[in-house]
């Protein structure tokens, strides 16, 4: 595979440029967390319960361009692909804490968890409240029962609209954690790689597949999936993707649920809706309503093609969280 | 014969741990590539250049446990990832059960010992999950045995058990991490971890070989 033409310039430096590029491109709505690799609001109000994402970066929008109001307060930003360190994350919940205490909302990675929990840890010894709700939709991983154990993919957008929706609202941490962690258990996702994303640093590709190949279950880091097989016609591979997500929560007849099909990369518009095409049909089928349908790029991991199909069950409130009026660069409603 | 190293000496023997990590870069590189997402040896190299600048900073006001502090906070805030949760956590937790102005073979083992136990604790992984305590045990472990105190035979005697058990990973299925999301398919490869704690105990062999062996 040759090496992808990228449109950076020192590779060490990605991250802090494109830091510089969204606080520029949010016209005055967002601003660096001072001398730290993260993006908060310019205008954070008192008495908010403060919502915190962030994870690696290199899978843009996720994280960072959902910040915002109605979305996270601030999202800290690893380098390319690795999480972010404790320093970081301890200086943006300072910058946002605004004495009703900080959500944390991030993917479930070990890397992710560990700094995270370190800077949770810090922040309590400093005063400050502190939970955490981890995005675990891929049901690829890990079948039910270890649902605690999945890895956060493309839900991730419903996850942190709902939590940014959530800490608008709640007057408490508890509160807001409560909403968010009803959300994180009627979010389910699957993925399937095309073809893979290139590290930008380096330009080798993350994993390799043959000409005809795809593989069910990627994790949007580029690390293998868990099955590879022929590529099919879309509307094969989307009955094939649709029936492992409708299985596992299970979604049944008469839900009314909000539809994700986030592109990994270089998968087009064109193809996610011959995708979406089916997936309605089957949905359909399924006798499962769709009351909100969000399709792009999401979460994505550089070039790779591919896609992910998630759905959230939505109750009363949670769909109401779900479109409550916000910006972020990412997504506006 | 050394058997007993005072701050500068650990400082030292630090300094070269990371430099050997900062040297294999390359050589991380390709394992993490194989089980991972390629990104350990950048990581590590980070990490391991912000540990060097923390060890300058401290220069001769270095105590054993000052001396692992600032190369486990550099090794926190300057790597990212769960290496740098991991390292950092080790590194950390072995100076915080530091006491005195010098270790012997039997504080310094005692102290990584606790730091490794926090690894474990923080990241939940145990001995046999294809991680870096796979390699770290058995360092430990060679330095536990007590029929010598010469820190010259120590560290080249725990640089050969750290080198055994990271490529005794490459046997094992990963259930910790990324790579577990492979299987069956790690097998074979050593874990990158694993890998980087090997040479750092070849760095810190090196060190407590002194100058001219």
């Amino acid at each position: 595979m040759a090496k992808p033409k990228k449109l950076i310039n020192d590779p060490d430096q990605i991250v802090e440029e494109v830091i510089d590029g969204m606080v520029y491109a949010s016209d005055g709505r967002l601003v660096r967390v001072p001398e730290s690799a993260a993006v908060m609001r310019s205008a954070m109000p008192d008495g908010k319960v403060a919502l915190i994402i962030g994870g690696g970066s290199g899978h843009e929008p996720m994280y960072s361009a959902y910040v915002g109001e109605g979305f996270a307060d601030a999202s800290v930003c690893g380098n390319i692909f690795a999480a972010p360190s404790p320093d970081l994350i301890l200086n943006a919940t300072r910058a946002v804490h605004r004495g009703r205490g900080v959500l944390y909302v991030y993917g479930n990675y070990a890397g992710d968890n560990m700094n995270f929990d370190i800077a949770a840890e810090m922040a309590a010894d400093e005063g400050i409240e502190v939970a955490t709700v981890r995005v675990i939709d891929d049901v690829a991983a890990m079948p039910p029962s270890r649902m605690d154990e999945r890895r956060g993919i493309g839900g991730a957008f419903f996850q942190v609209k709902v939590a940014g929706a959530a800490c608008s609202e709640a007057s408490t941490l508890a509160e807001a954690t409560a909403l968010v962690t009803s959300a994180q258990q009627n979010i389910r996702t699957l993925g399937v790689a095309m073809s893979p994303g290139t590290i930008p640093q380096t330009g080798s590709p993350t994993f390799v597949l043959g000409d005809d190949e795809i593989e069910i279950g990627l994790g949007v880091h580029g690390e293998a999936g868990v099955e590879r097989g022929k590529m099919l016609p879309a509307d094969q591979l989307v009955t094939a993707m649709a029936k492992r997500v409708l299985d596992d929560l299970p979604f049944r007849r008469g839900d009314r649920v909000a539809l994700l099909l986030n592109s990994l990369g270089a998968t087009t518009m064109m193809e996610l809706m011959v995708a979406n095409r089916c997936m309605r049909r089957l949905l359909d089928e399924a006798g499962v309503t769709v009351a909100l349908t969000y399709s792009g790029p999401y979460f994505t991991c550089q070039e790779m093609a591919g896609f992910s199909l998630s759905l959230m069950r939505l109750d009363a409130v949670q769909e109401r969280l779900l479109r409550r009026p916000g910006w972020s660069l990412g997504y506006r409603c | 014969m050394t058997q007993s190293l005072d701050g500068a000496a650990v400082a030292a023997m630090l300094r070269s741990a990371v430099e050997a990590v900062i040297a294999n870069e390359p050589a991380l590189t390709r394992a993490d590539q194989a089980t991972g997402d390629g990104d350990h040896g950048i990581g590590m190299a980070r990490g391991g250049k912000a540990a060097v600048a923390a060890l300058d900073k401290l220069g001769a006001a270095a105590t054993p446990k000052s001396a692992f502090i600032a190369v486990g906070r550099a090794i926190l805030a300057g790597t990212g990832g769960a290496a740098g949760a991991v390292f950092g956590t080790f590194f950390q937790a072995t100076g915080n059960a530091i006491a005195a102005d010098s270790v012997d073979r039997e504080s310094l083992a005692f102290a990584f010992d606790a730091g490794a136990k926090a690894v474990m604790a923080r990241g939940k992984a145990k001995p046999g999950d294809k991680t870096m305590l796979d390699a770290l045990f058995p360092a430990i472990e060679s330095l536990q045995q007590g029929d010598t105190a010469d820190f010259a035979v120590l560290g080249q005697r725990a640089a050969a058990a750290a080198k055994q058990g990271a490529e005794a990973t490459a046997t094992m299925v990963a259930t910790m991490g990324r790579a577990k999301m492979l299987g069956q398919r790690a097998i074979g490869h050593a874990d990158p971890g694993a890998l980087s704690v090997s040479f750092m105990f070849e760095g810190m062999a090196n060190a407590l070989a002194g100058p001219g062996r």
